[in-house]
């Protein structure tokens, strides 16, 4: 479903992404994993035209390096990105709404979905998304990318910074999100979510994947958890 | 006394109103891209010069709708064309070519129309006193201005709060990246933003220049107003745009209508100086002398005590 060849990205002459090479296929979790600064979020970033970059992205076998963001989500092809860029001055719904690439355009999930899973985004439809909690942004920024219904989703450290009982909502979340038929790229630095619903792994150091395996294979793989992940 | 009083506020109104239709498009404009449009004026004066030379030939009717959509696609060809090309070399580039811009402009009216004021008027239909209070007439013009005005304000308003495409733009203010990634065309928001923006100029150039007049130095007379009213609301806000609008829109009215002078002031504090005394010129000041810099010591004393603006979070 998305096949990344050889990628290589650049923020102004620094050389981040040093020929990144990963795969998911349809139906997949895959987690990308590694400490931070290692170009987990670059390469997500990339892949959505957002870092000047050059190699090669297949997205439902079409090359997607050179298109423009808003072509790339066209395709079905979301993010979630790491720093919660909700909409402040808008509504809960409003930014739900924002969410969807043409008004009332539903595809998988609809609000009544969101909201019975997420009952704070209920109760706080019709406030100023700036006003929630660090956690009800985390759900409101996932949940405004799965509006516009996408095929894969990649999500950036969605549990950073959360408290255990939003972690595990989290994790909910992303089991739903794999039960609707929606393949995941996780990007996270915490093994506990990543470990239990991923099928592959890939571990990145210094702008390029080191490791993959299954978490199984990760679990007794020692000397890559100490070197690459452990902090 | 109470006449002035109110004609000066009606005035005011009318003036500041029109400032708000140049400043609030100059402030959607900046609060997206970044950029603040030296040369958005002078689509204030494309706009007063496309209906005077269209009121010719199809009249001022027409010409009323046709000059602001020309000028919108001014405006938006000019953000395609050209800023969008600028954009990869920074801030700087873009300010100094719509610097650029804004002379080009001028030379061009002067080139095709010439140095001097040119004779668009109000329309025969509007020609007369709407009424007539203490003696004094309140011409149907300005209030045609002032419906003008309001009509657009609340249009504004209902397309930015109520509409898809004003919630697109209310989040590409805070997050275009993140829009763009939603699916929306960020690139195409920023066009039909700044084609608005600048037709929004234009109707403020069509229904303002029977009043003040169409002639090249237009653009320059209002924009230095504009730059005042944007950065005292606050770069960005506009809300604060609007009231800054009004502001000094009364403000600058009432200074020229109250003819008082320091040596009312003087007498009121019981001083009185002669006419031989050495600062004469300073003691004989009055308020409509100075009315037009008021708008200017107003900024200063805001960059002294907020330098945001009234409504700001943006350092100037
Ligand atoms: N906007 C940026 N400008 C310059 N350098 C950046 C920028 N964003 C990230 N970097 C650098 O790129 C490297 C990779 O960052 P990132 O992809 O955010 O890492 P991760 O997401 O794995 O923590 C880091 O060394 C970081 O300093
Ligand atoms: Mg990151």
């Amino acid at each position: 479903m998305l096949k990344v060849t050889d990628l290589h990205a650049y923020y102004g002459k620094s050389h981040i992404l040093q020929g990144v090479n990963l795969h998911v296929k349809e139906g997949e979790i895959v987690s990308l994993l590694g400490r931070n600064g290692v170009g987990r979020s670059t390469t997500v970033n990339a892949l959505l035209g957002n870092v000047e970059c050059h190699g090669s992205a297949l997205y439902k076998d079409q090359e997607i390096i050179g298109l423009k963001p808003h072509q790339i989500s066209h395709l079905g092809l979301g993010i979630v990105v790491e720093n919660r860029a909700i909409f402040p001055t808008l509504t809960v719904r409003q930014n739900l709404a924002l969410g969807m690439k043409k008004a009332n355009k539903f595809g998988r999930w609809s609000y009544d979905d969101m909201f019975d899973m997420f009952s704070n985004l209920r109760e706080r439809a019709d406030v100023p998304a700036g006003v929630l909690s660090g956690g009800e942004q985390q759900m409101l920024t996932m949940c405004r990318t799965l509006m516009g219904d996408p095929d894969l989703i990649m999500i950036d450290e969605p549990t950073e910074g959360l408290a255990p009982k939003i972690v595990t909502q989290v994790g909910k979340l992303l089991e739903e999100i794999a039960n609707r038929g929606v393949s995941i790229l996780l990007v996270e630095q915490k093994l506990t979510i990543a470990l239990k619903i991923s099928s592959r792994v890939y571990v990145m150091g210094h702008g390029q994947i080191v490791y993959e395996g299954t978490p199984d294979e990760l679990r007794e793989n020692e000397q890559i958890r100490k070197e690459w992940l452990e902090v | 006394m109470i006449e002035t009083t109110i004609f000066s506020l009606l005035n005011g109104l009318v003036y500041g109103l029109l400032l708000f239709m140049l400043s609030s498009g100059l402030t959607l404009i900046f609060s997206m891209m970044g950029v603040l449009n030296f040369a958005h004026a002078s689509f204030y004066m494309l706009g007063a010069y496309f209906a005077y030379e269209m009121s010719i030939h199809i009249g001022f009717w027409p010409a009323l709708i046709l000059a602001p959509i020309a000028v919108g696609f001014a405006g938006a060809a000019l953000e395609r064309y050209g800023l969008r090309n600028v954009h990869k070399y920074g801030h700087v580039a873009e300010l100094v070519f719509t610097f650029g811009i804004a002379f080009l402009i001028e030379e061009v009216v002067q080139f095709i129309w010439g140095k001097d004021q040119q004779p668009y008027n109000a329309p025969p239909l509007l020609d007369f006193p709407l009424f007539t209070l203490f003696n004094v007439d309140f011409p149907a013009y300005k209030a045609f201005m002032l419906f003008v005005s309001i009509a657009i304000f609340i249009a504004l308003l209902v397309v930015l709060t109520k509409t898809r495409v004003g919630l697109i733009i209310q989040a590409a203010i805070t997050h275009p990246h993140m829009v763009g990634m939603l699916g929306h065309n960020v690139p195409l928001v920023f066009m039909a933003t700044f084609g608005v923006g600048t037709a929004l100029a234009g109707i403020a150039g069509v229904i303002a220049a029977p009043v003040l007049g169409t002639y090249p130095g237009m653009a320059f007379d209002l924009g230095s107003i504009i730059f005042v009213v944007v950065v005292f609301g606050g770069l960005g806000s506009l809300a604060g745009a609007f009231v800054a609008s009004l502001m000094i829109g009364i403000v600058q009215t009432f200074a020229v209508s109250f003819n008082i002078g320091m040596p009312d002031l003087l007498a009121l504090l019981g001083l009185e100086f002669g006419a031989d005394h050495f600062l004469v010129d300073l003691w004989t000041i009055s308020l409509p002398q100075i009315g037009p810099l008021i708008p200017y010591l107003m900024l200063i004393i805001m960059l002294i005590f907020r330098p945001l603006g009234l409504f700001g979070s943006r350092e100037v």
